[in-house]
C-alpha cells in the first residue's frame, strides 16, 4: 500500500543540478528502510522554482524540499518518511513560518499563479500514460471523438478565446477554421517547440513534464480540421523533452490514442517528430514549414497563409506548444471556464519564464492582466541583493523593455503592444540598476543579427547596420545624429522586413529609445556609461587618500597598467588599462573605483 | 480571361484575376521595379524593392507575390513607398562592392539603374564589408564575385528550377550569407555543366564568363597567326540588342563586316558546321535505325548537356551521338581540309568560336575534341565577349555595311540557322532524313510539332513507313524529366534533341543579359528565335545536304557521312564524370 | 489498443493513486505518531492499515499522515483525527483492527469510538 509519493522534478533545471542522483539516493535509502512498498518515488516535470532546483515535494503532506543534494536524502527519509517529522532546514523557506509550515500553494511564488498549461508538471510523471490518464488525460479527446462534430470542437476553442501563446497572440479558433474550410486531400497539424528566446523555456517544461496533452491537443486539432498527419517541431537542444515526447508518442500509439482508428472511431492521425537545428527563425512558421519539408529554414511570402498551403503546399495549421496545453482543458471545462480568467480580449493564463536579476529565477502561470509589479515583487521575489528594478524585457528579442515607470502595466496581448513591447513566447527578462539599457539593446541585436536567415534584405543587412550604431555608441563614438540614423533604420527594418524575426528585431532599440533614451545621450555626449557597463566608457582610479601602497592592484593587474612604489599611493595608466575590474576586486582598501 | 476591378494609384482599372500586383500593374503600364524576382522560377519577396502600400495591410506587400482582389487599393508611389525603397537600396549598397567604373556589367546592372531611379546619392553606413569574399575562379569559365552579390538568389533558382543541377545555394546565414557550393567546395569540384543561367540571370557584376577576349586580341596581332573565326546559329539574332536594335534582329550581315574589320583572316559560319552535323548525325540515325543500333540517339550539340550526362546519366552516354558540336567540327574541319586546301600549317591556325554559351569554353578544353592532337577550337568567345571586341575596336556596327561570309566556309542552309532554337536540330534533321529515307523530296518543309517554347516536345513522324517518335527538350531540367522517362520505360523515342539552355542558344549562358524588368514580360528567347525561323522561311536553300559547300567537303575530303575520315576528325567520345571532388 | 471502458478503469485506478498528491484543504487529517517511540510501539502497522482502508473505501478529503512525537509515549501508538470545526480526537495504544474500526465508525459514519480514547485510557 502506497501512502507517499515522493515528487522529484526532472525538468532540464533540476536535471542539471542534480535530481536523478537525488531519485537515485532516494530509492536507495527507502529500500534501505524498509518503505519501498509505502513510499513511491515519481519522477515529474517542472515545478517551476528552477532556481531552487533539485526540488523534490512529499505527499500526503505536501512538504517542499529545494536544492535537495544527494547527502540530504538519507535525512529526509529517516525523519520524514519514516518518523514523519519534516525535515525544516530542507524546506522551501517560504514554506516555513516560524513553527509552522504552510502549503506550497500560500507561497508568494504560487498564490498568484493559476496552473493551466502546466497543471501536469510537477505533478505527474511524465513518461507514464496512465498518471495522465488519472489526471482527465485523453478525456477531452474521448468527448470530441464520441461526441463532438469537427466545428463544434472549433466552435468552442473560437468561444474560449484562445489565442496564439507563441507570441503573437492570433486567435486559434480562427486559424482552425481557416484551415477546416481549405481545401485540401491532405491536412497537416503542426506543433511549434522551436522554442528559441534566450531565457525562455515554458514550452520545453510542458513537453518535459505533460508530454501527453501536447499529443492530446494535436490530436483534436487535428480531427477539428480534418487532417490525418501531424508533426511535432523541436530543438535538438530540448533532449530530455524530446525523448519524453518520443516515449509518450510510442505509449499513446500502444493505447491506441494516435494511429489508425483512434479509440476504435474512424478516426485516424499520425504523429511524427521533427527535430530543429538550432535556428531561430525556424520558430516563424514559414520556415519552421520549411524546414519540416527538408530544405534551408526560412521564411515563405505570405499569402498564401499556411491555412491553404502550407506544409507540402498543404492546408496545414501551426500552434506552439503552450497553445495545445490549454485546449484539451477547454474542451472539458467549456470556453466560459475558459474566459473567467485573464481579461477579456486576452482570456486565460500565461506562462512566463523569470529570468535576469530577480531572485526567483523559474516557471510561472499567471492570468493574463497579472501587472509586471505583481510577476517581479510578489512572484518573482524582486531584484536581489536590494538592487533597483529597472525594467523588463518580455517577448526576448522580439520584445522591448518595459521600464519601471509602466511596471504596472497588465500583462496581456494589446498592453503590451501599446507600450512598444510584446507578448513574445513568454520570455521575461528582469534589469536592475546595473544594467546599462543601450549595452541591453546591443545585447539583443547581436542575437537577430546571427539569427537573421539572410533571406531579406532590410534584415540581412539593416539588423546589422543597427548593430553597428549600437556597437559605436558603446564604445563612446557616436554621435546625436546616429540617434536619427538608428531610428529611421529601426523603423525601416520593421516595416521591410519579410518575416516576424525582421518586423520585430528592431523593438528592443526602439523601446530603450523612447524610455531610456537618456542613457543613449548620455553615452554620446558625455561620454559615460551611466551604468557602468560599457568597457570603453569606463574608467578605474585609484583615490590616493586611501590607497596604502600595498601592490597587491599592480601585481594582479594582467597588463601591468598600474605602477607605484612600495607604501604610496599607486596609479593606473589608462592607456594600457583594459579594464577587466580585477584590481578593483583584489583591492581590500577600497580605494579603486570606476568612474 | 476573368478580370478583377482594383485601384491603383487612384485610378481604377481592370486587371487579370491571378495576376499578382506586380503583373497586374505592369499590364496597365506601371512598372514597379524589382531585384529578386524572376517570373516562375524566383517569387522569394526577398529584396524587398517592389513593396507597394495596399489599404488595410498591416504593413507593406511585395507586389512580386502579393494576389491581386476584386475592390483591391494599390499605392505604388507614395513618399512612404518612395523612401522605403530606397533604404533598403541604399543598405543593399552599403554590402556591395562598388566599383562601377571598372566591373563588367557597368551600364548593363541593374542595381546600378536602381540607384540612379530611386535617387541614392549617398550611403550612410559602413561600407568596408562589401570586400570581403575572395573571387572564386576554379572553373576558368564561370567567375563568381560574392562581394558584388546582393542574395537576390536569380542564379540558385535557375540553376535549380531551370536546370535541376542546384549546385549552388545559400551557405551561412544572416549577414553572412553567401551563394556558394556545398560544403565551400569549389564550382570546380561539384557537378556544375558550365551552362551559364546563372550569369545571364544575374542583376548585377557577381557573376560572369572568364573574359578571354585578350587571348583573340593576341592571336589577331600576331603575324604568324592565321586567325579564322566562326559565329553560331543564334549568334546573328543576338548581336543587335547590344547596339539598342530590337530584341531578334537578324544582323547576320553585319557580322562579316565587323569580323573582318576586328582583322580576321578568315570569316565563318558555324551555320555550315551544323549543316556538316546534320550530315553525320542523321547518318547515324539512319544507321542505328537500320542495324539495330542504341536508340533513342540523342543529340550532342550542347556541351552543357554533354557534361550534364556525363555526370547524371552516365548510362546513356552510349545513347548520344558521337558527333562533334557544330563549333568543334567547324574547328576540325579548319585544321584539316582548310589548312590543307589553303596550305595552312594546322598548328599556325588560330580558331575562334562565337557562341551564345559558356559551356563551350569547357568544350574547347576537352581532350576528346581534339583533332590530331591540336585543340579543334582555341577561344570560344560569348556574344558578351564579342561585343567588348567590336566596342573596344571602335566599330559602329549598326553603320557597317552588309557583306558575307567568305565562301570557304560560309554557306549555310536554313536548316544550320534555326540549330539556334530550340527543335532546330531536330527539324534540320528530319528534312534531311526523311529525304533520305523516302527518296522523294521532304514536303513539306517545316515540322511545326517541334518548334516553340515548350519545355518538352513529342511528335511522330511516318518516314517512308517508319514511325519515328521524336522529342525535344530544352533546359535541363526537362532534359531529366524526359530522360527519366525513356529510363522507366514510359515513353520511347528515336531520336531526341536536348540543349542545356531553356529555349535552346537563344537562351544561352552566353546571351545578350536583358534585365529581369524586360525578360519577366517578354518572351526574349521566342522573339529570337523567330528571327531564325523567319531567315529560314526565305530561304531557297532550306536543307543540309543539299548545302553545295557540305557537298564539295564530302566530294574533296571526307568521301560520305560517316567515313572513316569523318569519324576520325568529326566524331568523338564522352566519359562519365565524378560529380564531387 | 485500449477500449473507452478500460481507458476509464485506468483513470479511475489511477486517480485513486494519485489523489494523495493533492493538498486537502478543509478535509479530515488523520495523523499518526511516527517517532522512535511509536514506531517502538507497533505505530507502522497502524499507518499502513489506516492508509489501506482509506484507500480502499475511496474516502475523499481525508488525509492519513504522520507526525513525529505527539508527547506521550506511554500511550504510544497514538493517533490524532483532526475534522473540520470539531474537537481533535486522539486514539491511543492503537493496533491494525482498532485503525479498521476508528474508519469505519469515525471516519464514515461520524462516530467517535470513545473507548480507544485518550480520555479512556486515562
Amino acid at each position: 500500500m502506497i501512502r507517499s509519493h515522493i515528487l522529484v522534478c526532472g525538468g532540464t533545471g533540476c536535471t542539471s543540478s542534480g535530481s536523478h542522483e537525488v531519485i537515485a539516493e532516494l530509492n536507495k535509502e527507502i529500500e534501505a528502510v524498509g518503505l519501498d512498498k509505502e513510499v513511491k518515488v515519481v519522477m515529474t516535470g517542472c515545478f517551476g522554482l528552477c532556481a531552487l532546483g533539485p526540488i523534490m515535494i512529499v505527499y500526503p503532506e505536501g512538504a517542499f524540499y529545494s536544492k535537495v543534494k544527494p547527502e540530504d536524502v538519507k535525512e529526509i527519509v529517516e525523519e520524514h518518511l519514516l518518523k514523519g517529522r519534516i525535515v525544516k532546514r530542507l524546506l522551501y523557506q517560504e514554506t516555513v513560518e516560524g513553527d509552522d509550515v504552510k502549503s506550497l500553494a500560500e507561497t508568494n511564488f504560487y498564490a498568484k499563479q493559476i496552473r493551466v498549461a502546466l497543471r501536469n508538471c510537477g505533478v505527474i510523471n511524465p513518461e507514464n500514460i496512465d498518471e495522465y490518464i488519472g489526471t482527465d488525460g485523453y478525456m477531452a479527446l474521448e468527448k470530441v471523438l464520441t461526441t463532438m462534430q469537427p466545428q463544434e470542437v472549433i466552435d468552442v476553442i473560437k468561444a474560449s478565446g484562445l489565442r496564439g501563446r507563441g507570441g503573437a497572440g492570433f486567435p486559434t479558433g480562427m486559424k482552425w477554421q481557416f484551415a477546416a474550410n481549405a481545401v485540401g486531400d491532405q491536412k497537416y497539424v503542426c506543433c511549434n517547440a522551436d522554442e528559441g528566446d534566450p531565457g525562455a523555456f515554458m514550452d520545453r517544461s510542458v513537453l518535459e513534464g505533460d508530454p501527453h496533452a501536447v499529443i492530446e491537443a494535436m490530436t483534436i486539432a487535428a480531427y477539428a480540421i480534418g487532417a490525418s498527419k501531424g508533426f511535432v517541431y523541436v530543438r535538438a537542444e530540448y533532449p530530455i523533452a524530446v525523448s519524453r515526447l518520443k516515449i509518450a508518442i510510442e505509449q499513446a500509439k500502444e493505447y491506441g490514442l494516435l494511429g489508425e482508428h483512434i479509440m476504435g472511431t474512424d478516426f485516424s492521425f499520425d504523429l511524427e517528430i521533427r527535430l530543429g537545428a538550432g535556428a531561430f527563425v525556424c520558430g516563424e512558421e514559414t520556415a519552421l514549414m520549411t524546414s519540416i519539408e527538408g530544405h534551408r529554414g526560412e521564411p515563405r511570402p505570405r499569402p498564401p497563409f499556411p491555412a491553404n498551403k502550407g506544409l507540402f503546399a498543404k492546408p496545414t495549421i501551426l500552434n506552439n506548444v503552450e497553445t495545445y496545453a490549454n485546449v484539451a482543458q477547454i474542451i472539458l471545462k467549456g470556453p466560459e471556464w475558459f474566459r473567467s480568467m485573464g481579461t477579456e480580449k486576452s482570456p486565460g493564463t500565461k506562462v512566463f519564464a523569470l529570468g535576469g536579476k530577480i531572485t526567483n529565477t523559474g516557471l510561472v502561470e499567471i492570468p493574463m492582466g497579472t501587472t509586471l509589479r505583481e510577476i517581479v515583487e510578489e512572484i518573482g521575489g524582486g531584484c536581489p541583493n536590494g538592487k533597483k528594478f529597472k525594467a523588463a524585457q518580455t517577448g526576448g528579442p522580439s520584445g522591448g523593455c518595459i521600464p519601471a515607470s509602466l511596471i504596472d502595466t497588465p500583462i496581456d496581448y494589446e498592453s503590451l503592444i501599446q507600450i512598444g513591447s510584446m507578448m513574445g513566447s513568454g520570455g521575461l527578462i528582469v534589469m536592475d540598476e546595473d544594467n546599462c539599457m543601450v549595452d541591453i539593446a546591443k545585447f539583443f541585436l547581436e542575437f537577430t543579427v546571427d539569427e537573421s536567415c539572410g533571406k531579406c534584405a532590410p534584415c540581412r543587412i539593416g539588423t546589422r547596420r543597427i548593430y553597428e550604431i549600437l556597437d559605436k555608441i558603446t564604445r563612446g563614438e557616436g554621435e546625436m545624429e546616429d540617434l536619427d540614423t538608428l531610428e529611421e533604420l529601426c523603423n525601416h527594418v520593421k516595416a521591410n522586413s519579410l518575416c516576424g524575426l525582421g518586423q520585430t528585431a528592431p523593438n528592443p532599440v526602439l523601446s530603450t529609445l523612447r524610455y531610456f533614451r537618456d542613457e543613449y545621450v548620455a553615452h554620446i555626449v558625455d561620454k559615460r556609461c551611466p551604468a557602468g557597463v560599457c568597457k570603453k566608457l569606463l574608467s578605474y582610479e585609484i583615490d590616493p587618500e586611501k590607497c596604502i601602497g600595498c601592490t597587491l592592484c599592480a601585481k594582479n593587474c594582467p597588463v601591468g597598467a598600474i605602477t607605484g612604489e612600495l607604501k604610496k599611493p599607486h596609479s593606473i595608466d589608462k592607456s594600457v588599462c583594459i579594464k577587466c575590474g580585477v584590481c578593483e576586486t583584489k583591492c581590500k582598501f577600497g580605494a579603486i573605483s570606476k568612474k | 480571361m476573368e478580370t478583377v476591378r482594383i485601384k491603383i494609384n487612384g485610378r481604377e482599372y481592370d486587371v487579370p484575376k491571378d495576376a499578382t500586383i506586380l503583373e497586374a500593374c505592369r499590364s496597365v503600364g506601371i512598372n514597379i521595379p524589382t531585384l529578386c524576382y524572376m517570373k516562375e522560377i524566383n517569387a522569394i519577396g526577398s529584396c524587398r524593392i517592389c513593396v507597394v502600400e495596399v489599404k488595410g495591410a498591416k504593413s507593406f506587400v511585395t507586389a512580386c507575390v502579393y494576389p491581386v482582389n476584386e475592390g483591391m487599393e494599390v499605392v505604388t508611389n507614395s513618399p512612404a513607398i518612395q523612401k522605403a525603397r530606397k533604404m533598403t537600396l541604399e543598405l543593399i549598397l552599403s554590402n556591395h562592392k562598388r566599383e562601377c567604373l571598372t566591373c563588367v556589367r557597368s551600364g548593363n546592372c541593374e542595381l546600378q539603374k536602381l540607384a540612379v531611379d530611386l535617387g541614392v546619392d549617398k550611403v550612410r553606413f559602413d561600407s568596408s564589408t562589401g570586400d570581403r569574399y575572395p573571387i572564386e575562379d576554379s572553373t576558368g569559365i564561370i567567375i563568381r564575385d560574392n562581394n558584388k552579390c546582393i542574395l537576390c538568389r536569380r542564379c540558385v533558382a535557375v540553376c535549380r528550377s531551370h536546370q535541376d543541377v542546384a549546385v549552388i545555394g545559400p551557405n551561412e546565414r544572416g549577414f553572412d550569407t553567401h551563394i556558394a557550393c556545398a560544403f565551400e567546395k569549389d564550382l570546380a569540384d561539384v557537378p556544375c555543366v558550365s551552362c551559364g543561367q546563372c550569369i545571364v540571370a544575374c542583376p548585377t557584376g557577381a557573376l560572369h564568363e572568364k573574359d578571354e577576349t585578350d587571348l583573340v586580341w593576341e592571336a589577331l596581332n600576331d603575324p604568324t597567326k592565321h586567325v579564322v573565326v566562326g559565329v553560331a546559329p543564334s549568334i546573328r539574332v543576338h548581336m543587335g540588342e547590344f547596339f539598342g536594335l530590337p530584341i531578334g534582329t537578324n544582323v547576320e550581315k553585319k557580322l562579316p563586316a565587323a569580323l573582318r574589320r576586328l582583322g580576321f583572316d578568315g570569316v565563318f559560319d558555324v551555320d555550315t558546321a551544323a549543316d556538316l552535323t546534320i550530315m553525320e548525325e542523321g547518318t547515324e540515325l539512319l544507321e542505328r535505325l537500320k542495324n539495330g543500333g542504341k536508340l533513342p540517339l540523342i543529340t550532342s550539340c550542347s556541351p552543357g548537356w554533354i557534361k550534364f550526362a556525363e555526370y547524371y546519366y552516365p548510362e546513356l552516354i552510349p545513347n548520344i551521338s558521337s558527333c562533334k558540336s557544330p563549333q568543334a567540327m567547324f574547328g576540325s574541319v579548319m585544321k584539316t581540309y582548310y589548312a590543307e586546301k589553303y596550305g595552312y600549317d594546322p598548328a599556325d591556325i588560330f580558331v575562334v568560336g562565337i557562341m551564345p554559351c559558356t559551356a563551350k569554353k569547357f568544350e574547347v578544353r576537352r581532350d576528346d575534341q581534339k583533332v590530331n592532337g591540336l585543340p579543334a577550337v582555341d577561344v570560344s568567345l560569348t556574344s558578351r565577349e564579342f561585343a567588348r571586341l567590336i566596342e573596344r575596336a571602335g566599330l559602329c556596327f549598326n553603320d557597317l555595311p552588309d557583306e558575307e561570309f567568305d565562301p570557304a566556309f560560309g554557306v549555310a542552309s536554313g536548316a544550320g540557322h534555326i540549330f539556334g532554337a530550340t527543335g532546330g536540330v531536330m527539324e534540320a534533321a528530319l528534312r534531311t532524313v526523311a529525304e533520305i529515307v523516302t527518296g522523294k523530296p521532304c514536303e513539306p518543309v517545316e515540322f511545326h510539332e517541334v518548334r516553340g517554347r515548350e519545355g518538352i516536345k513529342e511528335a511522330t513522324y511516318d518516314l517512308g513507313g517508319t514511325q519515328v517518335n521524336v522529342a525535344v527538350a530544352s533546359g535541363l531540367a526537362n532534359a531529366r524529366k524526359l530522360l527519366d522517362q525513356v529510363k522507366s520505360g514510359e515513353k520511347q523515342y528515336h531520336f531526341i534533341e536536348i540543349m542545356a539552355c531553356p529555349g535552346g542558344c537563344v537562351g544561352g549562358g552566353g546571351q545578350p543579359i536583358q534585365p529581369a524588368s524586360v525578360t519577366n514580360f517578354t518572351d526574349v528567347r521566342a522573339i529570337r528565335a523567330a528571327g531564325l525561323y523567319k531567315e529560314d522561311s526565305e530561304m531557297q536553300l532550306r536543307k543540309s545536304h543539299e548545302n553545295p559547300v557540305i557537298k564539295e567537303l564530302y566530294d574533296q575530303y571526307f568521301e560520305k557521312p560517316g567515313s572513316h575520315r569523318a569519324h576520325d576528325i568529326l566524331h568523338t567520345t564522352y566519359q562519365a564524370r565524378e560529380k564531387y571532388r | 489498443m485500449k477500449t473507452l471502458a478500460e481507458l476509464q478503469a485506468i483513470r479511475e485506478q489511477m486517480k485513486n493513486k494519485m489523489n494523495i498528491r493533492e493538498e486537502s484543504e478543509a478535509g479530515t487529517r488523520i495523523v499518526v505518531g511516527m517517532a522512535t517511540c511509536g514506531i517502538a510501539a507497533g505505530a507502522r502497522p497502524v499507518l499502513t492499515t489506516l492508509s489501506e482502508e482509506v484507500a480502499k473505501r475511496e474516502l475523499k478529503d481525508v488525509l492519513v499522515t504522520q507526525t513525529g512525537c505527539i508527547g506521550v509515549c506511554r500511550f504510544e501508538p497514538i493517533v490524532e483525527v483532526y475534522e473540520p470545526g470539531k474537537e481533535k480526537v486522539t486514539y491511543v495504544h492503537m493496533t491494525p483492527e482498532k485503525a479498521r474500526r476508528i474508519i469505519n465508525d469515525h471516519i464514515v459514519n461520524g462516530q467517535v469510538v470513545t473507548e480507544y480514547t485518550i480520555g479512556a485510557a486515562e
